[in-house]
Order: C-alpha cells, then sequence, then structure tokens
C-alpha cells in the first residue's frame, strides 16, 4: 500500500495533465489589448476597453522572472512564466474601474482596467 | 523581505490549513505521519515538477491550460473530500465511541488513508507551484537584497505552516466525540470552496458561464484581502465578489456531501454491533 500511493498520485496528475492538454476552450474571436510585464511593472497602467464586451488581455511576460496577474475586483489571476505570453478573458465588464496588480511584484506592478 | 513573507504567507496558508484540518480528521489512524508525509512530500516534488512545466501547461488546450490544470486539481481534492467525509459519517461514530483500544485500532485500520494524503498532496502541489515559481523569480532576479528576500519567503512559510498547525492545535481541543462532526463539516465546507474556487477558473477559461458576476460585492464590509477575510477564504470558501456559478457549485457540493452522508449514516445499533463485531474478530486473532 504504501508504495502504491504515489504511483497513484502520479498517474493522477498524468491524467489531469492529459485532460488539460485534450480539452480544447472556446476558440471565439474576441477583442484583444495587449498588456506587458517587464522588470516588474505592467505597461501601459491604463488600459481603457469598450463596456459590455468580452475581450482578450494578452499579457507578455518580458520578465526577468515569473509573473502572477491578479485582479480581485476582476476575479481573475494567471501566472505568466518569464519569456511567455498568456490571454485572460475578461468580460463583459459594466462601465467602472477594475485594478490589477502582479501577484509577485505587487508593490511595483500594479495598473487599471477602464470601461468605458 | 516582508512583502515576500506575505506573498508566501498567502500561498502557503490554504495547504497549511489543508494539512492542519487533514491531520485533525486523521485522528486515531495508524501510521498517519508516515501518510500524511508521504503526501506533502509528493505535493512538493509534483510543484516543482509543475514549476518546471508551467510553460507547457500554460500553452496547452489553447492557452487555457492553466486554468484547467487547477480546476482539475481543485475537483480532485473536492471527490476526495466528499469521499472521506461519506466514508467517516459511515465508520466515524463507531471510531470516536468506541473505547475499546483494539476496536478503534481495527476501525481506524479500514479507513482510507490514501484519500487524506492524497488530498494533503494536491493542496500541496496547487500552491507550492506557486511559491516554487515565486522563489525562482526571486533567485534569478539576484539582486543585492536576495537574503532578505529569501529570509521573507522562510519567514513566510513558517508563518503559514503556523498557522495549519494552530487549527490542528485548536480542533484537538474538541473533546473526541464532537472532533469528526467538527472536522467533517470544515471539510465539507472545505470543499464546497474548493469547488467554488474550481469553477472560479473555469469561468477564467470561459467554459463556463458566469450566471451574474459578480453575484454580490461585500468587499467594502469584509474584503477577501483583510486577515480575516482572507481566512476565511481558506477556510470555508469565503468570496467577496463571487460569480454566480461559483455559489452554485458551492451549494451543489455542500448539498451533496451532506445529503450522501446522511444517507450512508448507519444507525446508531448497528454501527456498534459492527465495532463489537470487528473488535471481537481482531481480539480472536
Amino acid at each position: 500500500m504504501k508504495r502504491l500511493f504515489p504511483v497513484a498520485l502520479v498517474r493522477l496528475l498524468v491524467a489531469l495533465v492529459l485532460v488539460t492538454a485534450l480539452v480544447p476552450a472556446g476558440a471565439e474571436e474576441l477583442p484583444r489589448f495587449p498588456l506587458t510585464a517587464k522588470d516588474s511593472r505592467f505597461v501601459p497602467e491604463m488600459i481603457e476597453v469598450p463596456a459590455g464586451k468580452k475581450f482578450r488581455l494578452v499579457v507578455a511576460n518580458e520578465g526577468p522572472g515569473p509573473e502572477e496577474f491578479e485582479s480581485h475586483e476582476l476575479n481573475r489571476e494567471k501566472v505568466i512564466p518569464a519569456g511567455k505570453t498568456a490571454e485572460i478573458i475578461i468580460g463583459p465588464l459594466k462601465p467602472g474601474t477594475y485594478s490589477f496588480f502582479g501577484e509577485f511584484h505587487p508593490k511595483t506592478a500594479n495598473g487599471r482596467i477602464v470601461a468605458k | 523581505m516582508f512583502a515576500t513573507a506575505v506573498i508566501v504567507f498567502r500561498e502557503v496558508l490554504e495547504a497549511a490549513i489543508v494539512v492542519g484540518l487533514v491531520l485533525a480528521a486523521s485522528q486515531g489512524l495508524r501510521r498517519r505521519g508516515l501518510w500524511i508525509g508521504s503526501g506533502i512530500a509528493v505535493g512538493l516534488g509534483g510543484s516543482v515538477m509543475v514549476a518546471a512545466f508551467a510553460g507547457g501547461i500554460a500553452a496547452a488546450a489553447q492557452g487555457m491550460g492553466q486554468e484547467l490544470f487547477n480546476a482539475s486539481v481543485l475537483f480532485a481534492a473536492v471527490g476526495m473530500l466528499a469521499w472521506h467525509n461519506i466514508w467517516m459519517a459511515r465508520h466515524g461514530a463507531a471510531l470516536a465511541k468506541n473505547i475499546n483500544a483494539v476496536g478503534r485500532d481495527v476501525v481506524a485500520g479500514l479507513r482510507p488513508q490514501y484519500l487524506l494524503a492524497s488530498v494533503v498532496g494536491l493542496a500541496v502541489l496547487r500552491e507550492g507551484s506557486e511559491v516554487v515559481l515565486f522563489l525562482y523569480g526571486i533567485a534569478i532576479a539576484q539582486q543585492d537584497q536576495a537574503s532578505a528576500l529569501w529570509a521573507g519567503a522562510l519567514l513566510g512559510l513558517a508563518v503559514g505552516a503556523g498557522s495549519g498547525y494552530l487549527l490542528y492545535l485548536g480542533l484537538l481541543r474538541f473533546a473526541a466525540r464532537y472532533l469528526f462532526s467538527v472536522t467533517g463539516w470544515l471539510i465539507a465546507l472545505l470543499a464546497a470552496g474548493m469547488a467554488a474556487q474550481a469553477a472560479g477558473f473555469l469561468v477564467q477559461a470561459d467554459l463556463l458561464p458566469t450566471l451574474r458576476d459578480p453575484l454580490w460585492d461585500t468587499s467594502g464590509l469584509l474584503s477577501q484581502q483583510s486577515v480575516l477575510g482572507n481566512l476565511l477564504s481558506v477556510l470555508i470558501g469565503y468570496l467577496d465578489r463571487p460569480a454566480g456559478i461559483q455559489v452554485l457549485l458551492y451549494a451543489i457540493t455542500l448539498t451533496t456531501i451532506l445529503v450522501l452522508s446522511q444517507i450512508y449514516r448507519p444507525n446508531r445499533k448497528r454501527s456498534t454491533r459492527v465495532v463489537s463485531k470487528l473488535a471481537g474478530a481482531a481480539n480472536s486473532e
């Protein structure tokens, strides 16, 4: 039994990774807004988006190091490894300001999305 | 240093709470230290692997791999916690009430140890991979204050683990006959909170509708970022701005666990009989 356990968990992990790789995500065409994480900051720090519409935030992490895009107002969190780009689907938003930050650099990496 | 400590603490807290709760819920289980220890060890090993393959996971499923992976890990943990609770509903009363050490050992020996060990492994895996990534970021940044950052990371780790230990000590203060019903409720609420979190990831991957987002906003009343709000969010799944679907999954999970536990709850006479029979069998061996 003792030896079975790690094997079981490893199998579970492999299964999870497979499921992760196989399930296709919705690929509808949404408007895209770029954001760059670089040197512990986000550029630009203000992004204007149309209210009432879903969109993709395309976050490129130019490093150094990984960053986690996080927003409590938007209910979103996503880790972006250094040198990678991640897409985050957001909205539809009511008009207003939604702040976000980089969880790995919370003091410097701050920004906001303004829905109009 | 302090900022680093807070970041690591937040990530570690959830896993530590799960470990503390599992330790309390596994009272009377033989070799539970070994089981839970291996759960933590495998979880840590998995964290490093997940962190190393973070790029590949993120790129999978058209860029939504991370969301699907997180949701899958959470749902797997939810399933195991539910299974554990239903098992405990059937045998927990006998386990707590039986003073006969042999009978207790026999019932305890029947417990599916690997369930709780796997839950610990999954919790450590999910939170651990973010800590590993974060620390990796610190390591490659090679700033002058690197040692202060590492000290902060260790401090965060210690305070997070300490919180889990405090929860464990607090739960042990309950008398044996209440302990398993208290841990049962906490596990049901924890599982419901995890299901809500998983729903959040599936919304983020655009695989589930939000059903109104947010359904309510109590961030002014009790922010999830406050100490109490954060603790409640980890313990019972409190969200200050939940999407409708998260509330729905929370309710479905909690109801399912409670209803199934009720269905599988044996009546008192039968459970006593089972234990005395098992104890008798063990004595005669």
